[in-house]
């Protein structure tokens, strides 16, 4: 494999600029970033640092005001929504802050909710649910609904959600943000056998124990990078 | 594939409605109640059309009748109790209508004269109809017993008579029916025939037969009572020479009844001095009762178009107040790669499963209230197939037009504000 091959995510003087009334604020300033593939990274800075906006361009939530963003090589920049949203539906998972989880929905239906839009059907996404289920210890709470699981059950969810796609790329904003400390190990260590399954995680968070469980840690400040640590 | 993942589609709307029961039944509610009325008022517009149309037929669509009447001029004549008063139909007009509308299939002269009729102690007063057997074939009705006029009883001069069902009852009571001798007048005449009868009135026209009827050949009716009549009114003697009260005559065709109808009229106009007839047709009638069942029908479906219309805002605002409680639910359907297509069709579906599904609700209901109309009152109501799927029809375009807005403000929700909306 060559470098540029291993290379997932790649920001080139990546700018993004919001209008705040007549001012221009910078969320994104000239940020240049190579992700390699099976990499974890952690992204700190304080808030308005813009590490929400970096984890929002990555995921294809957003768009760049200015400058070049590949996934796996090819440039997105210039995507439409409809096209976006293809990208996240094929290469991304998300975890939140928030689980993120649909109430009405049970912890199956949330787990194979991706797979819907992937238009797998009704037999094999239940399958697939289940298995997902399995990996993440909730075999048992498939016909429960978020409401009726403890916080670190409902971001479990959200992980076996996130990987239903099977995405190179996991991107999860203060995993354990919401969590006691202990369910918060729990998460991480989960998180850290992905990474050791192969998977490309980018986790934005504050607290530098879990930043702890990352190979390189970025911190962001007014816009810009920063240092990179590694370790 | 493609046909179970809609059906999953609609199971999947479903599901989302049933978890709002309340809410989702409260606002089915419009279109129950504006679907419903839409097909109770079509099936009772459709039932009071039906019946004046049958009414009407009873009178014959092709049939055209042309009634004596006094003249203006006859009417204020003065001549005293000599005078006599000439009007109305001739024999020649027969004659003349037999020979120049080859359109006209039948025509029956007929001549009516009130006599009393006895059997034995018997007594009541008729309507004697001196026709030809040619009526039998324009105002068809039942032959309940025996036989009708024959062309023979009208050239050998027969007298023979045939009763409508309410007169045999009357006349004859349990007696053997036919061959009984009947006295009309002074005259003897043998019951050949008894006929079931209508009767009744449609708008300004009166069906061509009476329960009273007593029907003679038209020959006998010349000879034994003559064309003279004497009619006593607030006591003056009036005498009157009538020789045919009406003509009924019958086109061979729907569109040939009406020029036939102009044309006879030109041919009387020729030769008559006066206007002392007066020419009817059904048909014209049944148009009229056909444009005015047209009104009705857009009267009703325009109030029924309203109410669906209110049923179709209702299930619209509800939507829309869905689609911002929802908002958190749209931003991690599109985080997770949900197109604004996929969204805009999630809340399409619901919208239309709740508005067909009121819709059908509403036919349900909209079926039972014409039968318990009908249950009740008596009034005649008709369904129809176009009565319950123009509904149906109506209810799922009200779920597309009304949802494409909310669904469309779904669609634009951007995600990233959206995860942080609580």
């Amino acid at each position: 494999m060559t470098a540029q091959d291993n290379t997932i995510v790649q920001l080139d003087r990546a700018v993004k600029t919001y209008a705040m009334g007549l001012q221009k604020v910078h969320a994104l300033n000239d940020v240049s970033l190579d992700i390699k593939s099976g990499s974890f990274w952690a992204v700190m800075g304080s808030s308005g640092s813009g590490k929400s906006t970096l984890l929002n361009i990555v995921g294809c939530l957003d768009r760049l005001s200015s400058g070049a963003y590949l996934v796996e090589g090819q440039n997105v920049a210039g995507l439409d929504d409809n096209a976006l949203s293809d990208r996240r539906l094929r290469q991304i998972g998300f975890i939140f802050q928030s689980f993120n989880l649909i109430p009405q929905l049970t912890v199956q239906r949330n787990i194979e909710l991706p797979l819907y839009y992937l238009g797998w059907d009704a037999e094999r996404s239940r399958e697939r649910g289940r298995e997902l289920a399995r990996k993440v210890g909730l075999e048992d709470r498939l016909n429960h609904r978020p409401s009726e699981l403890s916080g670190g059950q409902m971001q479990r969810v959200a992980i076996a959600r996130a990987l239903a796609n099977d995405p190179r790329l996991l991107l999860a904003d203060e995993p354990t943000g919401n969590l006691d400390s202990a369910t918060g190990e729990q998460i991480m260590r989960l998180l850290r056998d992905l990474h050791g399954e192969g998977k490309t995680i980018v986790m934005v968070t504050h607290e530098s124990h879990v930043a702890a469980y990352a190979q390189n840690r970025l911190h962001m400040k007014d816009g810009r990078i920063d240092r990179i640590e590694s370790s | 594939m493609k046909n179970s993942r809609f059906i999953r589609n609609i199971m999947l709307g479903m599901e989302n409605l049933w978890l709002h029961k309340l809410r989702s039944a409260l606002t089915m509610l419009g279109m129950v109640f504006g679907v419903g009325s839409v097909v109770a008022m079509l099936s009772v517009g459709e039932g009071a059309g039906k019946q004046a149309m049958q009414e009407i037929a009873k009178l014959g669509s092709h049939n055209i009748i042309v009634s004596s009447v006094k003249s203006v001029e006859e009417e204020s004549a003065t001549g005293g109790q000599t005078r006599i008063s000439m009007y109305g139909l001739t024999y020649d007009d027969h004659k003349r209508m037999q020979e120049s509308f080859p359109a006209l299939r039948e025509i029956a002269p007929v001549k009516l004269i009130r006599k009393e009729a006895r059997l034995g102690d018997r007594m009541m007063e008729l309507r004697v109809v001196g026709t030809t057997d040619a009526w039998f074939r324009l105002v068809p009705r039942t032959v309940l017993a025996g036989r009708t006029l024959r062309r023979e009883d009208e050239t050998e001069v027969r007298p023979v008579a045939v009763l409508t069902e309410f007169g045999a009852r009357k006349l004859l009571a349990t007696r053997n029916t036919l061959g009984q001798i009947v006295r009309i007048g002074s005259d003897a005449f043998e019951v050949v025939g008894i006929v079931r009868n209508e009767s009744g009135q449609t708008g300004t026209m009166q069906i061509p037969d009476q329960d009273v009827d007593a029907y003679i050949p038209l020959s006998v009716a010349r000879q034994y009572f003559g064309d003279h009549f004497v009619r006593r009114s607030a006591g003056a003697t009036i005498r009157e020479r009538v020789e045919l009260h009406q003509i009924i005559a019958q086109a061979d065709d729907m569109d040939h009844v009406e020029p036939t109808a102009n044309a006879i009229e030109h041919m009387l106009r020729r030769f008559h001095k006066n206007e002392d007839y007066r020419i009817s047709v059904p048909l014209a009638l049944l148009r009229q009762a056909e444009a005015t069942k047209r009104t009705f029908n857009i009267v009703l479906g325009s109030i029924a178009g309203i109410s669906l219309l209110v049923g179709g805002i209702g299930i619209m605002n509800i939507m829309l107040a869905s689609v911002t409680e929802r908002t958190r639910e749209i931003g991690i359907r599109r985080a997770i790669g949900a197109k604004r297509r996929q969204i805009i069709h999630q809340f399409l579906i619901e919208t239309i499963v709740l508005s067909t599904l009121g819709g059908l609700i509403g036919i349900g209901l909209g079926v039972l209230t014409p039968l318990a109309i009908t249950w009740f009152s008596g009034m005649p109501t008709v369904l129809t197939p176009l009565g319950i799927l123009l509904p149906l029809a109506i209810s799922l375009i009200v779920g597309i037009v009304f949802g494409l807005y909310p669904a469309a403000n779904a669609a634009r929700v951007d995600p990233i504000i959206a995860l942080r909306h609580e």
